[in-house]
């Protein structure tokens, strides 16, 4: 890291740095440098590409209603679904906590407060516990469909389809998109917004001309957060998907459990490198925004 | 820069694989006896039961004049203890891990010879538990509990004549009502014992056979669970599953009321053996010979039956009128069926230790099945 303002005191700049980055070594670099190694070896480690072939070439066979089968590329559909189910939970995260960090960032101090302690509330216990209490939600006996029988109303089979994946994921993950877009927003200056206004701008322009852009370092930090363990995630999909979906985390877990260290490590590797390259994207296209493009 | 270099090779070192089994150099001293158990596993003297492991202690001291000292400490599974006991950091005199388990240890030399001369309860243990295939030879393990595997239904959803074989779980009437196991072998032993397939065979096209048939099941299934079975078959959520007998009766204790789950055992299924052995590195091998010689005396025997719910092969404990009385007629007979001879059965049907190459090929089956 170059640090030009502090040339003076380089060593001492230096000295405060080493424990964090003994740590970083030991604990980054070092698993990521086995995440690799791993993933280009064999039992016997021994240098081998098998693993890579077999996430981009391994197939299944998929029975069709009619009786008729279609072969698949395995991990790339589930790969592919992982993406699909953590993109469709970070959208909804983000429409849902964009008004909400807006809504908290113009608000009186003391709301603020209390709203913030709302939303942090629920991460106080174990999200394994937040999402058993889910399951009981949405259970075909479960509180909601047992309401919705008290109304007069027909069942709905939430438990075991995607829609509940969703839901537990949006659920789990929603603080991690309120706070940082919140945090930003805090520190956005009101009189830029008068500033606007004076100038002209409608409510709606506002918005888009002055708070969005500068929100959008929140936008993209949020996005982040709530993206990666949303693809990673296994333990959501097992409860909520009553274990019916194969996300890639179930892929890994279960590459471990059958002691396949070694192709677990390539899934992890290759969705790593999936992942750094949509926030690359991602973080290339907002860039070009926050620096002034249209 | 060989701070470095030591730093990596240490990391390098704690990464691979352990492959040596290493004896601990823990030193105990005096009258120490470390026992290691799955949890909740034994009679604890909760709610006024018997205390197991202090009655003991004081029996030894009554008997021999010595003071002894239990360390009690639990692992939640087969893998852990073994990777526990593998790296050496710890020693332990007794342990009680599960059929498949104990033949991987004793083909490793993980396990010590047990000296039968200090176990004459071992009496006790009926014949048919003799020469299982984890064991052959009866040399390293007693067994303390055995189980099998059963199919569980809800009778006010399910007709009576519909429940026989593992054919209820791929019975289309009850499409959306059925349960799965989460995890391949148990997932492919229901396919394999209904279709009479060999749960232990190597040969791919067998476990090919049995893909097809969980992925004709799949569409039909409410979901794949392992504990979550409790709560959906107790609230109704779902008709059928397949589980352990001891199990059944407690979803039977927290049923709903509108749910009667009845059980039953096919034809082909699965049974677990848990056995009482000394690791190798034991420090106090004669002790734990005569820890193990109590947990098959009468009263330890019956109250560690009774607290784990699982049938007991000691003859001690099936034949005693008490404990009958307090299982109750109903209960005996799903928890102690007429089999013939245990081993016979046990030997046929029991999962095996599968080599690697056929577990990565399972998994890889087990991903299709599931993508389906």
């Amino acid at each position: 890291m170059r640090q030009r303002k502090l040339k003076g005191s380089q060593s001492g700049y230096r000295a405060a740095l080493a424990p964090y980055s003994l740590w970083a070594m030991i604990f980054v670099l070092v698993p990521l440098v086995f995440v690799a190694y791993y993933a280009f070896t064999d039992n016997e480690f021994h240098f081998t590409t098998a693993n890579m072939a077999k996430f981009f070439h391994s197939t299944s066979s998929i029975l069709n209603a009619d009786g008729s089968t279609r072969e698949v590329h395995t991990y790339i559909v589930i790969a592919l679904r992982s993406l699909k189910l953590a993109a469709i939970s970070t959208l909804i995260c983000l429409l849902l906590g964009y008004p909400i960090a807006y809504i908290m960032s113009r608000a009186q101090e003391k709301t603020q407060k209390i709203m913030m302690t709302l939303i942090m509330i629920p991460m106080w216990m174990n999200f394994l516990i937040r999402t058993y209490a889910w399951m009981t939600i949405m259970q075909d006996t479960g509180i909601l469909n047992n309401m919705l029988a008290a109304l007069g109303l027909h069942r709905i089979k939430l438990i075991g389809t995607e829609t509940a994946v969703v839901i537990g994921m949006v659920y789990d993950f929603l603080p991690y998109m309120v706070l940082p877009i919140y945090s930003i927003m805090a520190k956005m200056d009101d009189k830029l917004l008068e500033a606007a206004r004076d100038l002209g701008c409608n409510s709606l322009s506002v918005l888009r001309r002055v708070v969005f852009p500068l929100s959008l370092p929140g936008v993209v930090s949020g996005v982040t957060m709530v993206l990666i363990p949303a693809v990673s995630t296994f333990y959501i999909s097992q409860k909520l998907g009553s274990g019916k979906f194969l996300l890639i985390g179930d892929v890994i877990e279960g590459q471990y459990a059958a002691n396949n260290f070694h192709f677990a490590a390539a899934i992890a590797l290759v969705m790593m490198v999936l992942l750094l390259a949509v926030m690359a994207l991602f973080k290339y296209l907002t860039g070009h925004r926050m620096n002034g493009g249209k | 820069m060989r701070k470095k270099w030591m730093a990596l090779f240490a990391a390098l070192a704690m990464a691979l694989p352990l492959g040596l089994a290493g004896c601990g150099s823990v030193s105990s001293g005096g009258n120490v006896l470390n026992v290691y158990n799955w949890g909740e596993y034994i009679s604890d003297g909760s709610e006024g039961t018997y205390d197991t492991i202090r009655e003991f202690e004081k029996w030894y001291e009554q008997t021999y004049g010595q003071k002894v000292k239990v360390n009690y400490t639990t692992f939640a599974s087969n893998e852990d203890m073994y990777s526990k006991l593998a790296s050496g950091a710890v020693s332990y005199d007794v342990i009680i891990p599960s059929d498949y388990m104990i033949a991987r240890m004793a083909q490793e030399g993980m396990l010590a010879p047990l000296n039968f001369d200090n176990i004459p309860n071992y009496q006790y243990v009926d014949e048919s538990f003799h020469g299982l295939y984890y064991d052959p030879e009866n040399l390293y393990s007693i067994p303390y509990t055995y189980g099998i595997v059963g199919i569980i239904y809800n009778a006010n959803v399910v007709d009576e004549a519909d429940a026989q074989g593992w054919d209820l779980m791929w019975n289309e009437k009850y499409a959306g009502d059925i349960l799965q196991y989460n995890n391949p072998r148990d997932a492919f032993g229901t396919a394999m014992y209904k279709l009479g397939l060999d749960v232990n065979t190597t040969d791919r096209s067998v476990w090919e056979q049995a893909r097809q048939e969980l992925v004709k099941q799949k569409p039909m299934l409410d979901g794949l669970v392992m504990d979550e079975i409790f709560n959906a078959m107790e609230a109704g959520e779902s008709a059928i599953g397949s589980y352990y007998a001891g199990d059944y009766f407690t979803m039977v204790d927290n049923q709903a009321d509108n749910v009667d789950l009845q059980f039953y055992y096919p034809e082909r299924t699965n049974y677990y053996v848990d056995a009482m052995c000394i690791p190798a590195c034991a420090q106090n091998k004669e002790l734990a010979e005569i820890f193990i010689n109590f947990m098959l005396s009468e009263d330890a025997a019956i109250a560690n039956a009774e607290y784990t719910y699982y049938a007991s092969p000691n003859r001690l404990v099936y034949e005693n009128e008490d404990y009958r009385e307090e299982m109750g007629e109903e209960t005996m007979e799903i928890l102690y069926p007429e089999l013939g001879n245990f081993a016979d059965q046990y030997n046929r049907y029991a999962y095996r230790n599968l080599n690697d190459e056929t577990l990565g090929y399972i998994n890889d089956l087990w991903e299709n099945v599931k993508i389906n």
